[in-house]
């Protein structure tokens, strides 16, 4: 227990740790998706496209999205950006640093997929096939130009009885899948000097200013958290000045009904503190009804200490 | 419990340890990459050499980059490559211990994907089926065939289904041919990989052990400095806005009692604490005037003299609080040129 206590507080205390952890577990969601989803290639000339552009684009779109989402981080700097400025200047430069930490991270799962895919080949087969110039494969030289269309829109169906063991669709294939996967090793070449480039440069540049925006943006991330605790504490202590007024109100008035009981001692007085004076069924019905008809109002100001 | 927390505090002490694991991840995840990756050959003339060297040496590329991106030294070295000079030396040997550390650690990973490629076979096999002697394992005497026609023959090898040349060459005796001296070139390549290591390792100590040690103390210095630099100032934050927060809600209520002055509280001679507790805010009303002021009127970041002793405005006028355990210079120098 204590052990889970620690990593919990090392994971909380940097909420960066947090944010990471979210990104790297978007990615390896984002692999799973991709590996357990069912590309299934329409196989007809117009949709072909559509299909696969649109299982290439949309998805990442929504993991972006969720990444935006997953991340405590935005609302802070929405809230930051959007308040009025009040006693306390704005530091567009805090805000600038949330910005582009939120967006990198929420890059990093469609980034994910979009390689995948290319590196799977599929999607591209299946959006490119129909584009191909037949006269470079020998089985689809001397076909009118119509059917030319329709053979090429089969060549991502492999179970298709009329492709199937064709060597002209294996050929195309085969040629669209080394494309599709040139393009994701080269993307991922790119992405990776730039991620290079940007770490190893940006202490050459601005250093100072940097360490400044970070330090504020941290700053903003734990006054909303500090802030969020204290209002927490002040209505847990204020709920429980309001259901301590409640009691004390039931007893005065049970004991307003009863006076011509006598008092039983101080023994029985010291128990019946605990008890608030409720001491029978009925009692404990009016007070849970007056609890549900009648709460109190959210005033304690003019409460006496017990 | 506290063998754990002793586990952990080590390898988060040490960057070294830490770049470490890293280091084998990485390894691990490269060789699952491989085996993941769906090799496809496009059996052409002139696809075949660039795919098979593409893949041969870009995602070793991309693993060497992804091992310094992934080393938060790589930050650290260049901050401290371009920091103003300032009250504290610089020592290249500490900037090169780094660069060094950094690069060796990076190299395992790109090793061990052109091992496992070169091992594997596929990728020489691809590359170079074109270039296959005809004339010693096969038959060159085929007459009919121009030289672009042998070559598209050839190019086709590594896809089986698709292989129409058996007479001029027969496709096993050529894949074995490929693939034998591809794993002859794999393990070489592995071999020297570790003899380079073995040398490394044990030369070192031979030559300027003194100035290694040096080195390796201070750069592990920088490293604990800054990370010791980062909590303070998050510790900092936090006394701050704990502060900051607590006048923001003796504030209002002092304004409420300054509004309500005709009323006097009638809060009894003991509620004192509980009434602190509460910060003033007693009603329905105030609590949502407060958390409405919170929004619309952030307080300055300025905290009363009374209870820090120095305030802190926005972008760094003035000095901030010093702590004893941050030396003041690094402070100066950041902090002190805006």
């Amino acid at each position: 227990m204590d052990r889970f206590r620690m990593i919990f507080q090392y994971f909380q205390s940097s909420s960066e740790s947090v944010m990471n952890g979210i990104c790297g577990l978007l990615a390896l969601a984002s692999v799973k998706m991709y590996s357990s989803f069912d590309f299934s290639c329409p196989c007809l000339p117009q949709y072909n496209m559509a299909y696969s552009l649109g299982i290439m684009f949309v998805p990442p779109i929504i993991l972006f999205l969720c990444g935006l989402i997953l991340n405590r981080q935005s609302l802070v700097m929405l809230e930051e950006w959007r308040r009025p400025q009040g006693r306390r200047k704005k530091d567009l430069a805090a805000i600038r640093y949330m910005c582009s930490s939120i967006m990198q991270r929420a890059m990093v799962a469609p980034v994910v997929w979009i390689i995948v895919t290319l590196l799977d080949g599929k999607c591209l087969i299946c959006a490119f096939s129909g584009s191909m110039d037949p006269e470079k494969f020998v089985g689809f030289a001397n076909v009118s130009p119509v059917q030319v269309q329709q053979l090429l829109a089969k060549v991502p169906c492999k179970d298709d009885e009329l492709m199937g063991n064709n060597t002209s669709r294996k050929a195309v294939s085969r040629y669209l899948r080394c494309w599709s996967q040139a393009l994701g090793w080269s993307i991922l070449l790119i992405l990776i000097i730039a991620a290079f480039l940007a770490r190893w440069l940006r202490p050459c540049f601005n250093q100072a200013t940097l360490l400044q925006a970070r330090h504020w943006s941290n700053y903003i991330d734990i006054e909303q958290k500090i802030f969020e605790e204290t209002c927490c504490e002040h209505s847990r202590l204020f709920a429980h000045k309001c259901i301590l007024h409640f009691f004390e109100s039931m007893r005065q008035e049970i004991k307003l009904h009863s006076f011509s009981r006598p008092r039983e001692g101080e023994g029985v007085e010291g128990k019946e503190d605990l008890l608030w004076g409720i001491t029978d069924q009925d009692q404990v019905n009016k007070l849970l009804k007056g609890w549900y008809y009648e709460k109190p109002p959210l005033d304690v100001s003019q409460v006496t200490q017990r | 419990m506290d063998k754990f927390r002793m586990i952990f505090q080590f390898f988060q002490s040490n960057q070294e340890s830490f770049m470490n694991g890293i280091c084998g991840i990485m390894a691990l995840a490269s060789t699952q990459m491989y085996s993941a990756f769906d090799f496809n050959c496009p059996c052409l003339p002139r696809y075949n050499l660039a795919y098979g060297l593409g893949i041969l040496l870009v995602p070793p590329f991309i693993l060497f980059l992804l091992g310094f991106v992934l080393n938060n030294n790589i930050s650290m070295l260049a901050e401290e490559w371009r920091r103003p000079q300032g009250q504290r030396g610089k020592d290249p040997a500490v900037l090169r211990y780094m660069f060094c550390s950094m690069a060796q650690r990076a190299m395992i990973a790109p090793a061990v994907w052109v091992s496992v490629t070169l091992l594997d076979g596929k990728c020489i096999t691809c590359a170079f089926c074109t270039s296959v002697p005809v004339e010693t394992l096969g038959n060159a005497s085929h007459p009919r065939l121009s030289q672009g026609e042998i070559q598209r023959v050839l190019a086709r090898i590594p896809c089986k289904e698709i292989y129409n040349g058996q007479e001029l060459i027969a496709n096993e005796v050529a894949v074995r041919y490929l693939r034998c001296i591809s794993q002859a070139l794999g393990w070489c390549f592995v071999l020297l990989m570790t003899i380079l290591a073995f040398l490394v390792r044990s030369l070192r100590p031979c030559f300027s052990q003194a100035a290694f040690l040096k080195s390796r103390y201070w750069s592990h210095y920088i490293d604990i400095e800054r990370k010791l630099f980062d909590e303070t100032c998050a510790e900092h934050a936090r006394s701050f806005a704990k502060v900051c927060i607590q006048q923001f809600f003796e504030g209002m209520s002092t304004d409420l009692v300054a509004a309500h002055c005709h009323l006097p509280r009638k809060a009894p001679v003991d509620a004192g604490e509980a009434a602190e507790k509460l910060l003033g805010i007693t009603d329905r009303g105030t609590m949502n005037m407060a958390l409405k002021s919170w929004h619309r009127c952030k307080p300055p970041l300025h905290l009363h003299p009374p209870v820090i002793p120095t305030g802190n405005g926005w972008a760094g006028e003035g000095q901030p609080p010093t702590h004893a355990s941050v030396p003041r210079r690094e402070t100066a120098s950041y902090y002190s040129w805006v």
